[in-house]
């Protein structure tokens, strides 16, 4: 819920030239990486309990996956075209590729929620081991971070349409967004290599 | 509809819940009867809860952390009675049901509400001050921070009357806490009010991490900023790097207990360790969260009542800054006993032992501050000095248990109750009463009465040992913590010393509530009016500005070129405020309700999610997002305070100090 939480600069501009507002957002995404982190290091720990249940050989395919990671790294680039956009105030141009990466990330989003009812009708859920807990609760995780930028991305959009400038505010919170999605496709190529490559090695 | 909500939630048959649930109603019912009936509730509305200015939100906090105080103690002062009688044949009066929701309560609501909400209050109430600034870099977040911790406790304290609370100590250590061993709803509201106040925190450490970082005033290098200011950027930054931790930690023993999950459970390959590391991450480095604040106090008070500049200011710095290192690097003393080989705990005890170090150079640093002082013998000093006893014991007996040998003999044992104590209350509590005693002139524009203070400081410093010191000695006798009742008769005289101390501790409680009443009855009397600012000759910017301050805290601000900025203008003749200079208008961020908001549907989320009352969560889920949502499409959020108004408040405090001066 924090992540989207954008406030004003509220009467330091005049003092104070370097933006708050980005500088705090970054500042919270490392504690955010610091959940990460320690999910990680969970799965780490619990990567090998499998509980006589399935095992990441059995479980894993690289179809789906390597389609959940084109989507989500493409969107990282629409929303790159997005941010040329805003810089350029092409507020139309901006909705656009918002709207492009929305589509993209509610496909990865898709995919990983297919995964999941597959695994889970499979009698491979989350309460089979611990191995299963520490894999859905990590990769769970990065998934509904992607659908809260998700809500993020519908905000903004209903906010630019029907407005002609993008003023300082608007663009402090295109910024986080933008730093928000990046952080979010680093996060999964660390899930991709560590969970997946890692467990199928 | 209710989930597991029935009306057996509601714990009618113990006699002492219905005894301080009618209490609690007399006084609710009293309070907000007053209010109604003085009308005050528009004011409360609008110049409290949606303030998003840190001197009133500074306040609140202080004021939720004197309610903790008072629950916490209540708790401990049964527990200290129940081990007094409960010997031999006498099961004392608590069950173990009930004792043991106690004691994790009692963990629980002072860490978390007392000294958490204490800490965040003098944050509030003194960075910005001090570096110069306007206010905080994000004032609503900060609003948003205090109804998190606030709407947390009140979770603590619904558990109080609607089912009941954890009973598996202040951690919540699994397996006990899993659903296997705990189905009730108590863990569930531990989570919950944990998870709610730590995002209140984490918040709270971003906001003063990046207000440090970007608001101080001109001039203001990292080594010109007061000690104060220091520790809560360290503070601040543990704070990032820690809760997270933490919130990782009880989410998993959430999913275990909600979806079935294995990360602790005794099956299906969990491991209780793996608790056990994550929340001591968290948990060792916390205890500096705590403290170096409360040395940052110490740091102000020291050399403002001897009359020098602190002794060692670049070293209290660095000794700031290598216990905020080393305090990652000790957490594995808390379980010595897991049994991980005498090379990890040789590494964890002697990386504990080495936290000394730092810490035995900023005692040195305050002895020699007083060295050679005019040493005024103010409220604020005596805590001050009580702290360096009794905090060098506390952490002499820490030492003690780094010794991984030792810590066998004395792990769980009332040793450790004993000891942590001696350095929370020596250090934290004292820390943070010095801190209100010192900075209360400036937030709220009257003295502290100061017998009063002094009383409360015997009776606490007294209590203590009376409470603590035979603590010590159970443990070497075998007396581990956490039970209710016991047979062994060398234990009991100590149990009824340690009951002496409790009460010496309860009218010392009693003395600052009086001194906060007597304060407030007394305001207006001239001899404890601050008119100039500055009551004890400070050394830091917040004396510059009037008491209390206004809105904007400074009209324009000041250009740093020392350290103890205001003493270096105060020595050459420079008008740190610039009385008189041209005013400009100033930018403000304006009062909002959408932090209250957010925390009563966090409060409505929390409830439903421990009754399993999954409409009601949805509701209470989706109101958070739509507060933030509302926010975020608000656009009447600050407003201009003209350059008249900033000028009729400056001269109107320059007529008050040269009416002060003329005296």
């Amino acid at each position: 819920m924090a992540q989207n939480t954008t406030v004003p600069t509220a009467g330091h501009d005049e003092h104070h030239h370097e933006n708050t507002v980005v500088f705090g957002f970054w500042v919270y995404l490392m504690t955010d990486c610091i959940i990460f982190g320690s999910l990680f290091a969970t799965f780490a720990v619990l990567r090998n309990q499998f509980n006589g249940g399935p095992t990441p050989h059995e479980l894993f395919e690289f179809g789906g996956l390597g389609l959940e990671t084109a989507l989500l790294l493409l969107s990282s680039i629409t929303y790159g075209f997005g941010m040329i956009a805003a810089h350029k105030t092409q507020i139309s141009q901006v909705i656009l590729w918002l709207g492009v990466t929305f589509l993209l990330g509610l496909g990865f989003v898709g995919l990983e929620v297919r995964e999941f009812a597959h695994m889970i009708a499979d009698g491979a859920g989350p309460d089979r081991s611990a191995f299963l807990s520490a894999f859905f609760t990590l990769v769970s995780t990065h998934g509904l971070h992607v659908t809260c930028g998700l809500i993020w991305i519908v905000t903004l959009m209903v906010q630019l349409m029907g407005t002609t400038e993008i003023p300082e505010r608007m663009m402090n919170k295109l910024t986080c967004l933008s730093l928000f999605w990046h952080f979010l496709d680093i996060v999964w190529i660390c899930v991709f290599t560590y969970v997946y490559l890692a467990s199928m090695i | 509809m209710l989930g597991r909500l029935s009306l057996s939630a509601i714990p009618l048959d113990v006699p002492i819940l219905v005894g301080t649930f009618i209490g609690v109603l007399i006084v609710g019912v009293a309070v907000l009867g007053l209010i109604t009936y003085y009308g005050k509730w528009g004011y409360l509305w609008k110049e409290w809860f949606t303030s998003v200015d840190h001197k009133r939100l500074a306040v609140m906090y202080i004021v939720l952390a004197l309610v903790a105080l008072a629950r916490g103690f209540a708790d401990a002062i049964m527990m200290r009675t129940q081990l007094a009688l409960a010997y031999a044949g006498n099961p004392g009066y608590l069950p173990p049901h009930h004792y043991d929701q106690i004691f994790s309560a009692h963990g629980t609501i002072m860490i978390f509400f007392l000294a958490m909400a204490f800490m965040t209050g003098l944050f509030n109430f003194i960075v910005p001050l001090q570096i110069g600034a306007r206010d905080v870099a994000y004032p609503f977040l900060n609003n948003l921070s205090f109804w998190m911790t606030a709407v947390a406790f009140m979770l603590v304290n619904i558990s109080l009357f609607i089912g009941e609370f954890s009973q598996c100590g202040w951690l919540a250590y699994p397996p006990l806490s899993e659903m296997q061993f705990s189905p009730g709803v108590g863990v569930d509201y531990y989570i919950w009010a944990i998870q709610i106040s730590g995002v209140g925190t984490l918040l709270t450490g971003v906001n003063f991490f990046v207000t440090i970082v970007k608001m101080r005033a001109p001039g203001m290098t990292w080594l010109k900023m007061p000690v104060f200011t220091w520790t809560a950027f360290c503070s601040s930054i543990l704070i990032m790097a820690t809760f997270p931790v933490l919130t990782v930690a009880v989410a998993l023993l959430g999913l275990d207990r909600y979806f079935g999950m294995h990360f602790f459970t005794n099956d299906g390959g969990g491991n209780q360790m793996l608790y056990l590391n994550l929340i001591w991450a968290w948990g060792h480095p916390e205890v500096y969260i705590l403290v170096l604040p409360a040395f940052g106090v110490f740091s102000e008070v020291v050399p403002a009542f001897s009359g020098k500049p602190l002794f060692g200011y670049k070293t209290m710095v660095y000794a700031t800054c290598s216990i905020m290192v080393l305090s990652f690097l000790v957490w594995v003393h808390h379980f010595f006993t897991m049994g991980a080989g005498p090379d990890v705990n040789a590494f964890f005890g002697i990386a504990t032992m080495i936290i000394s170090i730092p810490t035995g150079v900023k005692l040195f640093n305050w002895l020699f501050t007083m060295y050679k002082g005019r040493i005024q013998y103010h409220a604020c000093m005596y805590w001050a000095v009580g702290f360096m006893v009794v905090f060098t014991i506390g952490g002499m007996t820490g030492v003690m248990m780094a010794i991984p040998g030792s810590d066998f003999v004395l792990h769980n044992s009332l040793f450790l109750i004993a000891h942590f104590h001696n350095v929370i209350i020596g250090g934290v509590y004292f820390g943070y009463v010095c801190g209100m005693n010192f900075w209360a002139p400036k937030v709220l524009g009257f003295k502290m009465n100061e017998a009063w203070g002094i009383r409360a400081f015997w009776f606490w410093l007294v209590g203590f040992f009376f409470a603590f010191m035979p603590l010590y000695v159970l443990g070497f006798e075998g007396m581990t913590r956490r039970i209710n009742h016991y047979d062994n008769p060398a234990w009991h005289p100590w149990m009824l010393i340690a009951e002496v101390g409790a009460v010496l501790i309860l009218f010392g409680v009693v003395c600052q509530l009086m001194q906060i009443f007597v304060s407030i009855r007394d305001c207006n009397k001239p001899e404890n009016r601050d008119f100039t600012g500055d009551p004890w000759n400070g050394r830091t910017l917040e004396w510059s500005t009037s008491s209390p301050p206004p809105v904007y805290n400074y009209a324009i601000v000041p250009h740093v070129s020392s350290l103890d900025a205001f003493t270096h203008d105060k020595e050459n003749g420079i008008d740190t405020r610039q009385a008189g200079a041209q005013y400009e208008a100033i930018h403000m961020p304006k009062n909002t309700a959408s932090g209250i908001s957010a925390g009563a549907f966090a409060l409505i989320f929390g409830f439903a999610a421990v009754w399993y009352i999954w409409w009601l969560a949805a509701i209470g889920l989706v109101g958070v997002i739509a507060t933030v949502i509302a926010r975020s499409a608000n656009k009447d959020i600050d407003y201009y305070i003209p350059a008249e108004e900033v000028a009729r408040i400056e001269n109107e405090h320059t007529r008050k100090l040269m009416a002060q001066a003329a005296e």
